[in-house]
């Protein structure tokens, strides 16, 4: 496909195959390296990207689906309110070991967050169980978007 | 679980004897594949229209090992003579039956332990009468009662096409088939019955096309041996014809012209898509044995084969199927709405939880998913077969397959979930997702694995 | 990521003896002129610039464990800044200045593993070296005032002189600070004045891995070099037979098809076209002796070697005698091989010129990186340049160098940088796996008491398969580590090894090391006797900890803080463990119910550590609520299989991992202590398992001795053999 991506409100030219991922587009093409290539099979969540709002795995996700809806990463998320919390409540609670999985992680959340503001414990399994950390820190990812949710301090 | 299986099993040991008994009776009563159709047939050389038989047009002065190739992948060879990973053509397939397991053999041209050896009238023989150069009787695993409609000329173009690959020396697996399944002797009476030794015979009232496409189906795809259901003598049951069957572990949907349940509401083209690709959007993805008969099968057919496959198949009567509706809508987006969350409500939110971390990344809650068309589940057949077979056993083995170029292909989770976790989520998606939710358990999926177990 | 300091080029080492262990600072950095004008850099440790900016030189790795932020709390506490105050570096290769300073001078090596970083005598010479640059920071104010130092104080990076109310900063003084030399030996602050030091202190790290412009390997020149992905061949010791690569040349962007003995590369445009020139690869292997080879056998063999005695790794009392009587138990423990699978999957980049490479990528080990590669190209180290990264996750993976030596020979046939990647599959399969071990075991117990113990441990050597050759004097000590260590009082005690080789497998460090078998081993046997003996297992092992304060300490706060006999609920039981090693103690108890169908459900894991002097105790929180998720991943489903002569797992679908909802609750207590500081990254890992197992045990008077979890056993359907 030739034509224009909308990646965190600034339009690329992006000229690439057709089927490939949109995850290779923005770490090989666009040099946008925050979003991370942990499986390719939609296994591990470390390429979660928003698709018009929604989080998605760029790893399968060809550019050529993407059309004109808007993409954000985790380069961009601080500007949006949900990612912007999560991003704050992950660092007050020193949630990333080898940092990884983080920037999925983070975008799962404030998905999560943007949709749901005060998250349930199931909520959170149900938006979170997608995203694999190897470091396990799951239990401040938890606390974090309680956090950001303001439903925990 | 489908009723199918169970009732195959159920009926024990008795069966062939029964049959023994019964042949007189049930030869009359069985018609045979074709003869829904309306007209009369003619022999082969007194039909006057295009020759049905053969290779197409393009390839009629090719060699006849290149003829025999063409029509060896028309009949299907391949799969079931190759185990998963092993040499082309060497044998060793397991076909699970719920009495035991038969093996497939060695047709490669290795003269101790393949078919080198083999005379044209044995090769013959073997491939339409189910009886081998020693005289003792095939399994009717092998579809002779299909091929059986194989003009002289093309059974002997596929030998051809067999005699020219590298022999490769395996010899036959022993089968595990308990009494009275091992007798070889009743095979005799079984053949008698149902196998009519009966050469092509096109219905001049029909289309060249049709006639293409019945040779096409029932001589060379023999589509019926899964699609169509069987009787208590394990024999096709033309009266049900492609109504949909359960086949070692998987299940082969109906494919008659019934509108929801059958391919009565698809599209031509999708159709052609699917059986030319694998993959039709909001059908799904070809996967298990049907996945298989795209990869090395029907994916090389001509266009013009495909389009006389389709027609013909499109023209089998409707036979009402025993599935519900399916359901074509989305399901909601939240993981909290939706069908299935009445099972949540049960206090069982096993199969969610692992929906959630292992295939809503690619299939999404709503079902429709975000990165493929390939992975929507939503108004698959599959999905809304609340015996749940094909998505316990695709959850088990993934799907890989060959065609189209770069489809997604699905990881097989069979090592990684548990046969509990395995009917935990094939509960909670055709649940979800489907007409009705599925009830697997444990055991249940024990026994798929098995029956689709090669080894 | 800042350049770092080329130590060849600004100065040279000059060795001189230190007083007070301070080894490190025997090395001085001598400035050439231009650069002693404008920055300050009194050690191989600090710099600081003319704006202030105070930059730490790392010399360990960061992988996740808190390693730079432990390690710059220790700077800034005796240099006196605060840590918002600094930038990290990543030291470059010198395993003379980088190695850890407690080993002799031949014997260092800059290798972040084993939990090591804060006990190879970091704590002591990083302090020294904040504290010796403070004392020339107040020496160069007091010159400049021409006051008395002891007049001065500091604070935050500023220097005051309280009496007439001048301050300076660090920044300032920084450009007169380079000529002045002093001793090296600079008091350290007493441990109640610290400000960093043992309180807890935010990452820092952290934020970088929030937006998404934290540097890893795999994101070096993203975009700008070349892509190779490899193949290798799929069983150790295979050779290529054959490549038909026309599809793969076919692919627009593919540039180039390297083909060695081993393995082959697609090199293309990006990551993309090069994992799917590879898949359009039709290559044919030559699979050698190894390519028969299944699991069955590598476990008969290690059944088969154990089955007779091994090498004494210790030998205490008379075991033999004791043996003679008392009431003797049998039992053989198994561990299965695992792989790391760190989020990142390896990668290196990699510019060959001639005699010279350039290598950028994230190591555990960079002089051994650094050499590896040198190796290849059969040139002199110094001939090769490496920039290490943020390592996303290492858990000993990256303690090997094949990930560099193959992306060097790649290399070596591109023209220009390349960045070499290995697929999630290629990662997976290639991995060198924690070594499957057997514990062949026996004790005796007399008066309720532990009269004779026996642990023969075997598995793959990680030591033996790196150097290719046998273990010294028939001992390998990383397998039997912590099973001749453990602080039960036991008279009579023998500890052997037995070398058995894989052969088809490469086996390597992984998190846990030695511990994570012996100590499993060893804590379920404990467990064993106990109930053998009627005794609860947490009195049964104070009992026989009476002069190891340490572990008995641990063991009564874990039991405390999870209410160690109080009443549960269900099919469920609580089960303890408690480890001694890499420095530290640790204790912890996990609560699990089982259900009729053998699923096991971790309710919580309790754990209290004894790590000495603490750095950063949340630091240690987060290591071991770490360590607890990867020793469960492994107990539910941590199993790699061979067939064939091949790994037959290959991604997260069939090597599964723990998710976040099936994480159990963990807590943590730490012990204030004043005992050396010990390691945190591994305890956490080694302590779960045993503690679940027994946790399995007590709930279902069913035993497991091989992992991972076989729920057949737990439901009945299957011997637990
Ligand atoms: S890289 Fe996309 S989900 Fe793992
Ligand atoms: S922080 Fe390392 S994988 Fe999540």
């Amino acid at each position: 496909m030739k034509g224009t991506l909308q990646v965190n409100g600034v339009a690329h030219d992006v000229e690439a195959p057709d089927d490939m991922p949109l995850l290779w587009v923005l770490r090989d093409m666009l040099g946008m390296t925050g979003t991370k290539y942990g499986c390719g099979i939609a296994q591990c969540g470390a390429c979660t990207v928003h698709l018009d709002g929604k989080p998605v795995r760029s790893c399968l996700l060809p550019v050529s689906a993407v059309g004109d809806k808007p993409v954000v990463t985790i380069e961009g998320v601080g500007t949006t309110p949900a990612g912007a919390k999560a991003q704050k409540a992950w660092i007050e609670l020193d949630v990333p070991q080898c940092g990884y999985c983080q920037s999925g992680q983070i975008m799962s959340a404030s998905a999560l967050l943007a949709n749901t503001p005060a998250p349930t414990d199931a909520d959170i399994d149900a938006a979170m169980a997608g995203n694999i950390c190897r470091c396990g820190t799951y239990l401040r990812i938890r606390a974090a978007i309680k956090r950001a949710a303001g439903t925990q301090a | 679980m489908s009723g199918k299986i169970l009732r195959i099993a159920a009926i024990g040991g008795a069966a062939i004897v029964a049959i023994a008994a019964a042949v007189g009776g049930w030869t009359v009563l069985g018609p045979g594949p074709m003869a829904f159709a309306k007209g009369g047939t003619v022999e082969l050389a007194a039909y006057k229209g295009p020759s049905p038989t053969g290779v197409p047009a393009a390839l009629r002065s090719a060699s006849l090992v290149k003829r025999g190739e063409y029509l060896a992948r028309a009949a299907d060879c391949a799969v079931c003579h190759t185990v998963p990973g092993g040499q082309p053509y060497a044998g060793g397939f397991a076909f699970n039956m719920p009495f035991g397991a038969i093996y497939s053999t060695n047709i490669t041209p290795d003269k101790e332990t393949g078919i080198g050896n083999y005379t044209d009238a044995q090769f013959l023989d073997a491939v339409r009468k189910g009886i081998r150069p020693d005289g003792t009787r095939l399994y009717p695993a092998m579809p002779f009662g299909s091929y059986t409609y194989m003009t002289d000329e093309d059974a002997l173009a596929i030998k051809a096409y067999l005699m020219s690959l590298p022999p490769v020396k395996s010899p036959p697996r022993a089968n595990t088939l308990g009494w009275p399944y091992n007798q070889r002797a009743l095979l005799g009476l079984w053949s008698a019955a149902f196998s009519p030794n009966k050469r092509f015979e096109p219905n001049p009232e029909q289309s060249p096309e049709w006639n293409r496409g019945a040779y096409l189906a029932e001589a060379m795809a023999h589509c019926g041996e899964c699609h169509t259901p069987r009787n208590i003598g394990l024999a096709l049951n033309n009266r049900q014809k492609f109504a949909g069957a359960t086949n070692a572990g998987w299940r082969a949907h109906n494919i008659s012209s019934d509108g929801d349940s059958g391919i009565g509401n698809w599209k031509t083209e999708d159709l052609t898509a699917y059986l030319s690709t694998g993959f039709a959007n909001s059908h799904g993805v070809a996967s298990g044995p049907m996945g298989e008969v795209v990869d090395y099968s029907l994916r090389y057919l001509t266009p013009d084969d495909l389009k006389a496959l389709v027609t013909y198949i499109r023209s089998v009567p409707a036979v009402a199927g025993d599935l519900p509706n399916r359901v074509l809508t989305a399901a909601p987006a939240s993981y909290k709405a939706g069908p299935a969350a009445t099972l949540a409500g049960s206090g069982d939110r096993a199969g969610e939880r692992i929906f959630a971390g292992a295939c809503a990344g690619c299939h999404d809650w709503t079902g429709v998913s975000p990165l493929s068309p390939a992975a929507t589940l939503t108004g698959t057949r599959s999905i809304n077969d609340p015996g749940a077979t094909n998505v316990a056993q695709v959850v088990i083995a993934g799907v890989h397959r060959q065609v189209p170029q770069d489809i997604l292909t699905m990881p097989a989770f069979g090592h990684s979930l548990n046969d509990k976790e395995v009917a935990a989520v094939a509960n909670y998606v055709t649940a979800r997702f489907g007409a009705q939710g599925s009830r697997l358990t444990e055991a249940d999926v024990r026994k798929l694995r098995s029956q689709a177990a090669q080894q | 990521m800042a350049t770092s300091i080329d130590t060849s080029r600004r100065g040279f080492l000059k060795v001189s003896a230190a007083a007070g262990g301070g080894l490190l600072l025997g090395f001085e950095l001598l400035q050439d002129g231009a650069e002693a004008a404008s920055a300050f850099a009194p050690n191989a440790f600090i710099r600081i610039d003319p704006k202030g900016i105070v930059t730490l030189i790392m010399p360990q790795q960061e992988m996740g464990q808190g390693t730079h932020t432990g390690h710059s709390q220790l700077l800034a506490e005796e240099l006196d800044v605060a840590m918002s105050q600094v930038v990290l570096e990543q030291a470059p290769p010198n395993d003379m200045l980088y190695g850890g300073p407690k080993a002799p001078p031949e014997r260092r090596r800059q290798s972040t593993g084993g939990s090591s970083s804060f006990r190879n005598g970091f704590y002591i010479s990083l302090r020294q070296a904040g504290a010796n640059a403070r004392a020339i920071l107040v020496t160069a104010a007091a010159r400049l005032w021409k006051v008395d130092p002891a007049t001065l104080r500091t604070s935050d990076g500023v220097v005051y002189h309280d009496p007439s109310g001048r301050q300076i900063g660090y920044g300032e003084l920084s450009p007169r600070a380079g000529a002045i030399t002093l001793p090296t030996d600079a008091p350290l602050k007493a441990d109640k004045d610290f400000k960093l030091i043992g309180k807890p202190v935010h990452r820092l790290d952290v934020p970088a891995k929030t937006n998404g412009s934290v540097t890893y390997g795999i994101d070096v020149m993203a975009g700008k070099v070349p892509v190779a992905a490899v193949l290798q061949a799929p069983v150790v010791g295979g050779k290529v037979a054959a490549v038909d690569d026309a599809a793969a040349r076919a692919i627009p962007g593919v540039k180039q098809i390297v083909v060695l003995d081993d393995l082959v590369a697609v090199v293309a445009d990006n990551t993309w076209l090069a994992f799917k020139g590879l898949k359009a690869l039709g290559v044919t292997w030559n699979d050698g002796p190894n390519g028969r080879l299944g699991q069955a056998d590598i476990v008969r063999d290690l059944r088969e070697k154990t089955s007779k005695p091994g090498v004494s790794a210790k030998n205490e009392g008379d075991i033999d005698k004791a043996f003679g009587s008392g009431d003797r138990i049998d039992v053989a423990y198994e561990m299965p091989f695992l792989a790391h699978s760190p989020m990142e999957p390896l990668n290196c980049t990699v510019h060959v010129q001639g005699k010279t490479a350039e290598i950028w990528v994230g190591t555990q080990v960079q002089t051994g990186a650094q050499k590896a590669a040198a190796k290849v190209l059969d040139v002199d180290p110094k001939a090769v340049t490496l920039t290490n990264f943020m390592l996303g996750g290492g858990f000993g993976r990256r303690l090997d160098t094949d990930m560099v030596t193959n992306a060097v020979r790649v290399a070596q046939q591109v023209s220009g940088p390349v960045k070499v990647m290995w697929s999630r599959e290629e990662d997976t399969r290639h991995d060198t796996v924690r070594p499957y071990y057997r514990n062949v075991m026996a004790a005796t117990l007399k008066d309720g008491r532990i009269d004779a113990w026996l642990h023969r441990i075997s598995g793959g050597s990680v030591p033996v398969r790196m150097s290719g050759k046998p273990p010294k004097d028939g001992l390998d000590g990383s397998t039997i580590d912590g099973a001749d260590e453990i602080p039960y009082e036991i008279p009579n005690l023998r500890v052997e090894y037995v070398q058995c080789e894989p052969g088809a497998v490469n086996v390597g460090w992984w998190r846990g090391v030695g511990p994570n078998n012996s100590l499993f081993a060893v804590e379920s046997l404990i467990d064993e006797l106990a109930r053998k003996a009627g005794k609860d297992p947490l009195e049964f092992r104070l009992a026989h900890l009476q002069k190891s304060p340490r572990a008995a300490g641990v063991l009564r706060l874990a039991a405390d803080k999870a209410g160690w006999s109080g009443p549960l609920e269900g099919k469920a039981g609580r089960g303890i463990a408690m480890i001694n090693a890499f420095g530290s103690f640790c204790a912890a108890v996990c609560e699990a119910e089982v259900n009729a169908d053998g699923d096991v459900r971790v309710r919580r894991m309790v754990v209290a550590v004894d790590a000495g002097k603490v750095v950063n105790p949340d630091g240690i929180t987060s290591q071991v609520e770490g360590g607890v998720v990867f020793a469960l991943t492994s107990a539910f489903w941590g199993n790699i299989t061979v067939a064939n002569g091949r790994i037959q797992q290959s991604n997260f679908h069939d090597y599964r991992m723990m998710r976040i909802h099936e994480a159990p609750p963990v807590e943590v207590h730490i012990v204030p202590s004043n005992e050396d500081p010990g390691g945190i990254g591994e305890p956490g890992v080694t302590v779960s398992t045993p503690a679940l197992v027994n946790a399995i045990a007590a709930a279902t008077g069913i035993r497991l001795r091989t992992m991972p979890i076989d729920r057949e056993i737990l439901a009945g359907r299957k011997d637990n053999a």
